[in-house]
């Protein structure tokens, strides 16, 4: 009981000091922190070095996919019509973001390489029918980029949000 | 007393203080957010206009665009008549507080309060008695278990603190000799601002005044992390807004009436030349009470139920009526 006293006007000293301080909150849409290297955002198709997609349709992303946010459909390469690198191609191949949950099973099932999750997270929409991203849209180069951080920060021996927190 | 003044210009008057008030009520909110920001080491609103400075504009227009429903079960006149009282009798206490000397303008005197009545302390009791009124009824017409049991914790506090705040400013009325506000600030100024020999009553004044205003740490009838929301659970869109003016023109009120009573009112200290610019001083006083009102609810935890009416029966209503019987005794025998 004696303590209280004091005790109550030592937490106005320290609310008091709070106000001269910078505050620390980040103001998000002028400031975009890094995202870390391995940050699971928006994902990416990826085409061989020759124009071929890396696809060759065999679906094992879309049986990995735990949320069911993925479905591809194969048809056969022709030799006039050669699209991907392997026998089949994908005809069609749709993610659809509002169920993703950005696992990144896709990335691990894929043989080839062929889809990996990028770093940007800006991805939301007005309407829920343009989250559904095509194929064309998943080949395409990303237009947004999301600022990372250098690798070489977290691959250390003490990481840089170690060392800095 | 004074010399006379004409209606209209009483009328004008009343226009102008609703108006500041109200300004001065969406500034508050402003100001409230933002250095509570500053105290947990955010930035606050910052958005809405230069500084945030829009954010009551933004507020009003998304309160007044919102639904407005009422539960089907609602006693409807009461329930929408509540908000309207609470918020009346919040606004017209400010009636009585006079905010100058009063000036002769182009051969009209205007006098420094809307109106001067000779029990305008009593009114303005008066008046937050039936504002609670507002605030209990609204939760008993809302027909719903948590605005009942909101409402009646609301009623248990104010009922309790309004002893305490009432016997408080006793000893500023024994000291005054009047019960007059404009007398009381004239009195002040003739002798001693009464916040150093009314010290305890200050004290209990501003504790009690928190309670009744339910600010943080008193803030029990909201409670804003343990209950659903009190007595105004089954309100929205405006009608809560209300309340919520209500409440925050209530603490406006009591840092008025504790600046009128204890701290020289509209009075500049020691300069009587520059006593004629009195709203300017008073505004001023009243921003430091208004801070003070946020640095407290930025920096102290809310009480228990169980603490709150023990610290306002065994402590405060026993300090204030001392206080008050030793005020009386003084000023017969010194």
């Amino acid at each position: 009981m004696s303590a209280l006293v004091p005790n109550t006007f030592k937490g106005f000293g320290v609310t008091l000091k709070q106000v001269f301080k910078k505050p620390i909150t980040q103001q998000y849409p002028e400031f975009k922190r890094a995202v870390y290297p391995r940050f699971r955002g928006r994902h990416r198709l990826w085409r061989h070095e020759n124009g071929l997609e890396k696809c060759v349709g065999c679906s094992l992303c879309a049986a990995a996919c735990p949320a069911d946010c993925i479905r591809v459909v194969a048809a056969e390469n022709t030799p006039d019509n050669r699209v991907s690198a392997g026998e089949r191609y994908a005809r069609i191949y749709e993610i659809n973001m509002s169920r993703c949950i950005f696992c990144g099973y896709c990335e691990l099932a894929c043989p080839f390489d062929a889809i990996t999750l990028g770093n940007d997270f800006e991805i939301s929409e007005y309407n829920r029918d343009d989250l559904i991203y095509t194929k064309d849209m998943l080949l395409a180069e990303p237009i947004k980029q999301v600022p990372v951080a250098d690798a070489e920060l977290y691959d250390t021996p003490i990481p840089y949000y170690k060392s800095n927190s | 007393m004074h010399p006379h003044e004409l209606w209209w210009i009483s009328l004008i008057k009343a226009a102008l203080i609703v108006n500041l008030v109200m300004g001065a009520f969406a500034m508050t909110t402003w100001l409230e957010r933002k250095l509570l920001g500053r105290m947990q080491l955010r930035y606050g609103p910052n958005r809405a206009g230069p500084k945030g400075l829009l954010i009551p504009i933004a507020d009003l227009i998304k309160l007044v665009r919102k639904e407005a429903f009422y539960p089907d079960s609602a006693h409807e006149l009461p329930y929408i008549v509540a908000p309207v009282v609470s918020c009346f009798t919040a606004l017209a206490a400010f009636s009585v507080i006079p905010w100058g000397p009063g000036w002769t303008i182009d051969g009209y005197y205007v006098a420094g309060t809307v109106v001067d009545v000779p029990i305008s302390l009593i009114l303005i009791f008066a008046l937050g008695s039936i504002g609670v009124y507002g605030f209990i009824v609204g939760g008993w017409a809302s027909d719903s278990k948590y605005s009942i049991l909101g409402s009646m914790r609301t009623c248990a506090q104010l009922v309790s603190y309004e002893v305490a705040l009432a016997l408080s400013v006793l000893g500023v009325v024994l000291m005054g000799r009047s019960l007059n506000l404009v007398d009381i600030v004239a009195k002040q100024q003739a002798t001693l601002w009464f916040f150093v020999p009314q010290f305890v009553g200050l004290c209990v004044f501003l504790l009690a005044g928190i309670a009744e205003t339910s600010r943080p740490p008193f803030d029990l009838p909201e409670a804003d992390t343990e209950l659903v929301a009190g007595y105004h659970t089954e309100y929205s869109g405006m009608r809560w807004g209300l309340f919520q003016t209500a409440e925050y023109i209530n603490m406006i009120v009591l840092s008025s009436l504790c600046v009128t009573l204890f701290f020289g009112g509209w009075h500049f200290p020691w300069v009587h030349s520059l006593d004629r610019f009195g709203p300017i001083w008073f505004l001023a006083k009243l921003g430091i009470f208004v801070c003070i009102f946020i640095w407290l609810r930025a920096s102290q935890p809310r009480l228990r139920y169980d603490q709150l009416m023990r610290f306002g029966w065994k402590v405060l209503l026993p300090v204030a009526t001392v206080n008050a019987i030793v005020t009386a005794l003084l000023v017969v025998w010194v």
